[in-house]
């Protein structure tokens, strides 16, 4: 992880004042700021587990996890508080972590990716198939909660969850920077480079596995409760495999190499989205898998890479 | 008075597939001493390093850390029971800088897995310093692992296996890869170091001279057995060890 | 069950393992020489699939039977045009890269191939049954079913079976490739030309995909996200089965269609679930699939 850098400070205070004011001027970004929000801070859980060097293809199981948690709360209970669904979603994201981290944290690589799709598509079928619970492939209807129990109307709503999604944003990047800095996240980070001499520590490799793994579950249920209410929707393509290479995608594209990149690759992935499905006759996922082969083979450490290359090379000039 | 048994291995034996590496082995380590194994190429004495580190399981017989058994345990649980190892391609973490490296097997150590605090903080830092400064690797520091020259490595690798404050250190050719003429530096360093921090150790050579210049005793490891095991120049001068061994 | 459901399912099931174990094999054998999972593989199949069905609708006219030769010639071309060109453009730049590098870029293949797709044939339904409809029907057991099905499709999966075994055991190089396979150092070692080896074992798997989705297309409709249901199951069969296991695929293949099948007549609503479910608890207890070699860690 790189260290703090006055440089990416600045950029940091760029990103949360842009995210913060431009929906104030246009409206209409409020939600889709929410969406680029909450997907980067899943896409930060995934930066954890490539630190360990380790890709989950089944991620968005504990994103379905918090989702689906709002879902059922709205069904089964009725209209719940946003609070609840932020503590109560990454609870069972969590707990649905830990149960899948102790069965996967023993492989590694193919097999790590493999299991976790594995995983995740049990899910989503389960999702999809047990109809009368889940509402099946129509997906459960998240009505709009309540914020510390006060009502708001929608244009009020949308501000109230903006604002709440940059604090939690902000407060998970610092929180995910710290971890990556302690003994456990250069541990995690160990584990990548020489898991033998971890061992030979006296290190369990497993479980330093296991705790990044629980951690980046969690931050997938925040993300997966957040996008759910911002949609007021959760479906089962939520876990499908797409969905979790959507956010190894975002990873790799804002670069694993700082948890800013998780932003900057989802605020790419989100306006190319949002732009060309409303302009260029539906050819967003041509233009994003164009743009990912591009950063693939040019700029492998993501954009925030790229971004720290041009400032090097303007300083040497 | 008699030194106390550290290690005590009994009648281990592993074959692979048709190759006999170990076939009875009985081997003491004392408190205190340096002890060199010596053999000819393949006969297995990285095997028995592999073996009493717990990665792998002997066919037969037993090993003995301070009087408890350790053969069926993991790498890990003997890395704390106080056995730390030093590996002959140095194992590094290649993406960290050489005092992260030490900072993490500390944390290890010490079990400090704490989350919110950082690597570069923690109390240990200063007392890994002073081993960068025992082992002469001080100017480096900051460097990253993976972009030190070998002999640097082994140093490093070495100080990272100290860092556990190990009671017993168990080296595999410490100074192979390193160019001959830094190999006496690189073992006059050593040797002080394990002095000073009163690390009992155990190193496998292929060097006579270095054998002959820092070991206490030498133990002669061929097929499969511990041939003959006494003070350097005496086991040095056997004919049968200078004709299978040393190849003169 | 009766006796008849049960013939019902057994010949869906293997009507179904033909078709899943022509993709399956195709992934498990790039993985086995290219070390890469192709997330693309799932495209190749719906890209078969969808030329075969234009093909086919486009010399219908001319004579129905040569929708047989349009199936093999939409899978050719696929294999050969979008395989080829998949491995020179993009994987030959990342061998030896990252994992998740290697990963990634096919799926951002796979993001481009689902666009063209839905770009070139649109998102309505496609049929083509004419090969399904020229042959009759045979009775099995009393049971009367397309002997396209029960026949064609699972002769040309054991065709591709044995013609894989043969081309690998006994042609020059085929023991290149297993060559590569056990050992890629010592390969190139002794003057292997490994790019030639991974271009023409991705060819051979993307064309085996395509002819997969050729095959498919005269018993199904096309329609968008086949090919993104087919990647994740060719890869359960492939893992379960070990990957870069060509006969354990086989047998797999044959374990997951018939169970699949017999879970559609019993509890349909499990049935997507089943796949999933067997690798996960194969892969538990044998991560390196039921027919892998295990293999040592080295220090």
């Amino acid at each position: 992880m790189a260290s703090r850098s006055p440089a990416l400070a600045w950029m940091l205070a760029a990103v949360v004042v842009a995210a913060g004011v431009i929906p104030i001027l246009i409206p209409s970004m409020a939600t889709l700021v929410v969406l680029i929000l909450a997907k980067g801070i899943v896409v930060l859980g995934i930066i954890i587990l490539l630190q360990a060097g380790q890709v989950s293809f089944g991620h968005a199981m504990f994103f379905a996890a918090g989702s689906y948690t709002a879902g059922f709360w709205g069904k089964y209970l009725g209209v719940g508080d946003l609070m609840t669904y932020l503590v109560v979603g990454p609870v069972v994201a969590t707990l649905l972590g830990l149960l899948v981290g102790l069965f996967v944290v023993r492989y590694r690589e193919i097999f790590f990716g493999m299991l976790n799709l594995a995983f995740s598509m049990v899910l989503w079928s389960l999702l999809e198939k047990m109809f009368h619970l889940t509402n099946g492939a129509d997906g459960m209807r998240v009505p709009r909660p309540t914020v510390f129990g006060m009502t708001f109307s929608p244009d009020n709503f949308q501000y109230v969850l903006l604002y709440l999604t940059l604090a939690i944003a902000i407060a998970a990047t610092f929180a995910v920077q710290r971890f990556l800095e302690s003994p456990t996240g250069n541990m995690l980070r160990a584990i990548k480079s020489n898991e033998t001499r971890l061992e030979y520590l006296g290190v369990s490799a497993r479980r330093i596995l296991l705790i990044g793994y629980v951690i980046s579950a969690g931050l997938g249920g925040i993300g997966g409760v957040l996008v759910a209410v911002a949609q007021q929707i959760a479906t089962p393509e939520f876990a499908y495999w797409t969905k979790s290479g959507e956010f190894v995608f975002i990873a790799i594209l804002g670069g694993v190499g700082n948890a800013l990149g998780a932003f900057a690759g989802s605020a790419v992935f989100e306006l190319v989205r949002f732009y060309a499905s409303a302009q260029l006759a539906n050819s967003w996922q041509l233009i994003l898998g164009v743009v990912l082969i591009t950063i693939i083979l040019f700029a492998p450490n993501g954009l925030i890479g790229l971004w720290k290359r041009q400032r090097a090379a303007r300083d040497e000039s | 008075m008699t030194a106390t048994v550290l290690l005590e291995a009994r009648g281990l034996a592993i074959r692979f597939g048709g190759v006999v590496a170990a076939d009875g082995v009985d081997l003491d380590v004392l408190e205190g001493e340096k002890l060199a194994i010596i053999g000819p190429n393949g006969a297995g004495k990285t095997t028995f390093l592999n073996i009493a580190t717990g990665y792998l399981k002997p066919q037969a017989g037993t090993v003995r850390f301070l009087g408890k058994e350790i053969t069926a345990h993991r790498p890990r649980d003997i890395t704390r029971f106080g056995i730390a190892r030093a590996f002959q391609i140095p194992q590094l973490f290649l993406d960290h800088t050489v005092i992260e490296n030490l900072l993490i097997a500390a944390a290890g150590h010490s079990g400090r897995t704490t989350l919110m605090r950082s690597l570069r903080d923690l109390p240990e830092r200063s007392e890994m310093e002073n081993l960068l400064d025992l082992v002469s690797i001080r100017d480096v520091a900051d460097r990253k692992a993976g972009e030190l020259p070998e002999g640097k490595r082994k140093l490093v690798d070495i100080a990272v296996a100290l860092a556990l404050k190990p009671r017993l250190l168990l080296m595999d050719e410490p100074t192979s890869g390193v160019a001959s003429s830094e190999k006496f530096a690189i073992m006059d360093i050593l040797v002080a170091a394990l002095d000073k921090q009163r690390v009992t150790s155990v190193f496998v050579e292929h060097d006579m001279d270095m054998v002959t210049r820092y070991a206490d005793r030498v133990a002669v490891w061929s097929a499969g057995k511990i041939q003959l095991s006494g003070p350097p120049a005496e086991v040095l001068a056997d004919p049968i060890v200078r004709e299978q061994v040393i190849g003169i | 069950m009766n006796s008849t459901l049960f013939v019902l399912a057994s010949l869906d099931g293997l009507s179904y393992a033909a078709l899943v174990f022509l993709v399956s094999v195709g992934l498990s054998l790039i993985f086995g020489v290219l070390r890469i999972v192709n997330v693309a593989h799932g495209s190749l199949y719906a890209f078969g699939a969808y030329l075969a069905a234009s093909l086919s609708l486009l010399v219908t006219p001319i004579s129905p039977w040569l929708t047989y030769p349009a199936l093999l010639v939409a899978s050719l071309v696929i294999g050969i045009v979008a395989g080829g060109l998949i491995e020179r453009l993009l994987l030959s730049r990342v061998y030896g890269r990252e994992e998740v590098l290697q990963l990634l870029i096919t799926f951002a293949v796979f993001m481009i191939m689902d666009n063209l797709q839905r770009m070139i044939w649109g998102v309505q339904p496609i049929y083509a049954a004419e090969p399904l409809k020229l042959l009759p029907n045979v009775s099995i057991f009393g049971v009367s079913y397309t002997s396209y099905q029960v026949i064609v499709l699972p002769a040309v999966a054991v065709l591709a079976l044995f013609g894989l075994r043969y081309f690998l055991r006994r042609t020059l190089m085929g023991s290149v490739i297993l060559a590569v396979t056990e050992d890629r150092e010592a390969a190139t070692a002794i003057g292997i030309n490994a790019q030639k080896v991974y271009l023409i074992t991705f060819i051979i798997g993307a064309t085996l995909a395509a002819l997969g989705g050729a095959l498919a297309s005269p018993t199904t409709s096309l329609v968008p996200g086949m090919g993104t249901e087919m990647i994740v199951l060719s890869f359960a069969v492939a893992a379960t089965a070990g990957l870069g296991q060509i006969e354990g695929t086989a047998i797999t293949a044959l374990a997951i269609g018939m169970a699949r099948a017999f879970v559609i007549y019993l509890q349909p609503e499990f049935e997507v679930l089943v796949p999933y479910l067997i690798m996960v608890a194969v892969l538990l207890v044998r991560p390196e699939g039921l027919f892998g070699a295990t293999k040592l860690r080295k220090i």
